[in-house]
């Protein structure tokens, strides 16, 4: 029997579910509002909301000020690179733990999780010597390995779950139909996958986009992404929070859309399965 | 051609043995089915003719050549499984032509090759759909001629009939059935459905525990079986068994009647008994009597139109030449 649900009680769950929602996203349209403010009304005391000289000037400032445009391509080629190679990787490790699993598949599994234990400062010091004693020290490649094997535990463990919900009967298949396991896994595997594969992709380049212990340690100039452009705002002569905002929401604003223009996508790919 | 000899084949799991060392031959053209309970490593064996699981020990051969260490796609086989494994993300068209793509077949030829298929298979009107689109028998249908355009050397069925309604079951052996008498392709099936492998097989193997109990026609397994086991797993209803006295009467352990075996009358015969359940088929009814003295219920087959009711007091007697006799073994006394 369906559970009945009163008018009243859909009313207040949707109303529940909306200040929850707007909780979460205040500091975000705090940091839009404030980013269109003068420094003075963004330190004003009570806050003012709305009620306040709506002003681009920031924005003119901070593109005056720094390159924007290098700050984004190497945020790009940071995300994106270590996002298509941790695929690249993936996809055959979480193939081989899914279909042919091992007695010790479940503990690599966790075993590579438990990296993700580890405080990142706790290696940054031997990470830091190895990128100077490489020469990769303010270098973009370097980054796109670092940020790949950072987030390769996830990767392979989201696309092993996906996999998992793939019946092994149908690799056979393919295999019976004469197909290589290159041909098996480009023509069949993968496109069976697509959303897991997708939502992968995509929380992925989330997660290296927003990277910033890394990229503020191993970067300066060069190499510096998004993250290293709102850090050069947070200046310990005074604080900037207008300035500071305007590169904030610069930074998020890619992002931002992404995440909107795919978040069906996205949703579907993290329940991949879990419906029939 | 597909003649596939297995020669002491042997698989375990670790340290378990599912298939001790077996041998068998299937002639080419032959439609051979695999038949046992449960676990009886019928699955396995299929797998392992396959190469979708590698022998422990032993030979696989495929027409005179080691096909031992031979990858799946190479050994020529095409397979049919339970779950019909379709590409879910592909069109009837593409699915049935993958195995062609895969062959590096030429496009017009792969074209004809569907087309016949289809038409076949009375799939033409259902090209372009996709497998989630279409009914159960379909898709089976569907995975049959992914199979039939590869022109195998011989076809592997694992159980492809349990997903299917009884209705369907049945016409779909009918129609596999006439495959192999069209195509005269070696066909190897799985099945743990006696009915299955009695109508379909031109040689039935049956399985218990990884062994072979016995190989031999429909008829010849019916008739002679080798032992208890097959005895009880061929036929339907299942033969009465019978230890102590009447067996010991006979110079046997056990001694096997099968249900059409058995003369019913309510005036006279060797035993009497009540009647249990009737199981009424409309042309035959099965009747459980149940024996004065004895314990287990006795199967017996009766007309449709013999009227016996829950209580009804009657008597039986078996047919003396169509009683099989068994040794303490198990084994059958000549």
């Amino acid at each position: 029997m369906a559970r009945a649900v009163t008018t009243q009680r859909k009313a207040l769950n949707t109303a529940v579910a909306w200040i929850i929602g707007l909780l979460i996203f205040f500091p975000i349209l705090w940091t839009i509002l404030t980013s269109f403010k003068t420094e003075a009304d963004a330190i004003a005391n009570p806050p003012v909301l709305f009620a306040f000289d709506w002003t681009l000037e920031n924005y003119a400032e901070v593109m005056e000020r720094s390159n924007y445009g290098r700050f984004l391509s190497n945020s790009i080629i940071i995300a994106g690179g270590s996002t298509i190679l941790g695929i690249i990787i993936a996809v055959p490790a979480a193939w081989s733990m899914a279909f042919v699993p091992s007695k010790r598949t479940k503990d690599i599994l966790l075993w590579m999780l438990s990296t993700k234990m580890l405080p990142a400062v706790g290696v940054l010091y031997p990470i830091y010597l190895l990128c100077i004693q490489l020469g990769v020290l303010d270098n973009r490649f370097a980054l796109v390995v670092i940020l790949m094997l950072i987030n390769l535990p996830i990767i392979v463990w989201m696309l092993y779950t996906y996999f998992k919900e793939i019946p092994g009967e149908i690799l056979e298949a393919a295999r019976m139909d004469g197909a290589s396991l290159k041909e098996e896994i480009l023509y069949v595997l993968t496109p069976m996958a697509v959303p897991g594969i997708a939502s992968t992709l995509l929380l992925n380049f989330i997660l290296a986009w927003n990277e910033a212990f890394w990229t503020l340690n191993l970067t300066s100039v060069d190499a510096a992404p998004l993250t290293a452009f709102i850090a050069s705002y947070s200046s310990p002569e005074g604080l900037f929070f207008a300035k500071l905002s305007a590169a904030s929401t610069m930074a998020i604003a890619p992002i931002l859309i992404l995440g909107w223009f795919s978040q069906k996508q996205l949703v579907r790919g993290l329940t991949f399965g879990a419906v029939k | 051609m597909g003649r596939i000899t297995l020669d002491k084949v042997r698989k375990a799991f670790g340290e378990v043995e599912v298939i001790p060392p077996l041998d068998l031959t299937i002639e080419d053209g032959e439609f051979v089915v695999f038949v046992g309970p449960s676990g009886c490593g019928k699955s396995t064996l299929l797998r392992l003719i396959a190469g979708l699981e590698d022998v422990t020990s032993g030979v696989i051969s495929i027409d005179g050549a080691d096909a031992t260490m031979v990858p799946p796609a190479k050994r020529g086989l095409a397979m049919v499984f339970q779950s019909y494994a379709l590409y879910p993300h592909m069109s009837v068209r593409k699915n049935i032509a993958f195995p062609m793509k895969m062959a590096g077949i030429p496009q017009d030829e792969q074209n004809r090759r569907i087309e016949a298929a289809a038409k076949a298979l009375n799939l033409t009107d259902y090209l372009d759909r996709r497998p989630g689109q279409l009914s159960g028998g379909q898709r089976q249908r569907v995975a049959i001629g992914r199979a039939i355009v590869r022109e195998p050397a011989a076809f592997l069925f694992d159980e492809p009939l349990s997903n299917l309604d009884a209705a369907l079951r049945h016409g779909m052996r009918l129609e596999i059935s006439e495959l192999h008498k069209r195509l005269d392709t070696t066909m190897i099936y799985v099945t743990h459905d006696q009915v299955e492998a009695m109508t379909m097989a031109d040689k039935i193997v049956v399985l218990q525990g990884g062994v072979i109990e016995q190989v031999g026609s429909p008829m010849e397994l019916y008739r002679t079986p080798r032992n208890i086991f097959v005895a009880g797993f061929i036929g339907s209803p299942k033969m009465n068994l019978l230890t102590g006295e009447e067996a010991a009467k006979r110079g046997a352990h056990t001694v096997g009647i099968r249900p059409e075996h058995v003369t019913i009358s309510t005036t006279d015969g060797a035993w009497k008994g009540t009647v249990g359940v009737a199981e009424h088929l409309g042309s035959d009814t099965f009747l459980h009597v149940h024996r004065e003295g004895a314990t287990d219920p006795m199967t017996v087959r009766v007309d449709g139109e013999f009227s016996a009711k829950h209580g009804d007091t009657v008597w039986l007697t078996a047919q003396e030449e169509q009683i099989h006799k068994f040794d303490a073994d198990g084994l059958r006394i000549a």
